[in-house]
């Protein structure tokens, strides 16, 4: 009784802040919008049992990513309603909702028709449940997924060095191209 | 009623779904990059589901996988965007679609 009312409530702020984020006409909005969906999304992992990846998602995405959203919004002043219409594919706004329709039937009738979506193939990494979340996940992080964990180092070092070069202003380079631009 | 894996898969594919849909109707690229965020989370939430459903730890590694991915993918995202509207001050994607300054 308890899991179906946490589910439901935590549906609705999910779905309430997934609309607001592709509705808001603010970017400052549709971020904050974003917080709430990944707050219900925080709780859906907590009532599955993953406790670790509901603190990661709330330290993460709701406290850096997010956060650097906002940064970038003030930083660069785009933080003023914008016209939700279309002027140059008018057509895009049909495809897109005709997309969400599609999509959404699809997963539908799938979730419909497979019933029962467990196809019996054993456990690789160990049980999920019980009060040993972080342990088993840390095991299975340093055992099994040890070169990915170490890969995904690597992507982020990548990450790092990629944001530092797109946003510093070589001076003589952003001069050279700015010319080539009134040339042309 | 109990709530099955099947609604929480359900959820995810609403996500999915909504994020979608707001990459293409959006033409601020920080929101479409949000929406790309919520695309995401929807698979994030499957995985999460699966992973109890077939008592596997091995699909909770890989939403923390997709979180790390999701960290780099959102700083050169960002960055890509300051460097581009500090040019351009605002572009949306419809302007972008030549790849040219």
């Amino acid at each position: 009784m308890v899991d179906t009312v946490v589910f439901i409530l935590a549906a609705a702020i999910c779905l309430t802040g997934a609309l607001g984020v592709i509705l808001a006409r603010n970017p400052v909005h549709s971020a904050l919008m974003l917080v709430m969906t990944l707050f219900g999304i925080a709780v859906q992992f907590v009532a599955q049992e993953a406790h670790f990846l509901a603190a990661v998602q709330v330290i993460v995405y709701a406290g850096a990513i997010v956060v650097l959203f906002l940064f970038v919004i003030m930083l660069l002043g785009v933080d003023r309603a914008q016209n939700l219409e279309l002027s140059v594919l008018p057509i895009q706004k049909w495809a897109a909702l005709l997309f969400g329709a599609g999509s959404l039937a699809m997963l539908g009738v799938l979730i419909i028709v497979v019933k029962d979506p467990v196809t019996g193939a054993e456990a690789m990494g160990g049980s999920a449940t019980g009060d040993e979340n972080v342990r088993l996940l840390a095991r299975s992080l340093f055992s099994d997924y040890v070169y990915a964990f170490e890969l995904t180092s690597l992507l982020l070092v990548i990450a790092v060095i990629g944001a530092v070069v797109l946003a510093r202003k070589p001076k003589k380079v952003l001069d050279s191209v700015t010319e080539e631009g009134s040339e042309a | 009623m109990e709530i099955t894996t099947g609604w929480y898969l359900v959820l995810g594919a609403l996500l999915f779904v909504i994020g979608g849909t707001g990459l293409l109707i959006r033409r601020n690229p920080l929101v479409m990059l949000m929406c790309v965020e919520l695309m995401l989370n929807g698979v994030n939430l499957s995985f999460v589901a699966f992973a109890r459903e077939l008592d596997d730890i091995g699909g909770q590694t890989v939403v923390f996988f997709v979180l790390v991915v999701a960290a780099a993918e959102v700083v050169v995202g960002l960055g890509l965007v300051v460097a581009i509207l500090r040019r351009q001050p605002g572009t949306t994607a419809d302007d972008l679609s030549v790849l040219k300054g």
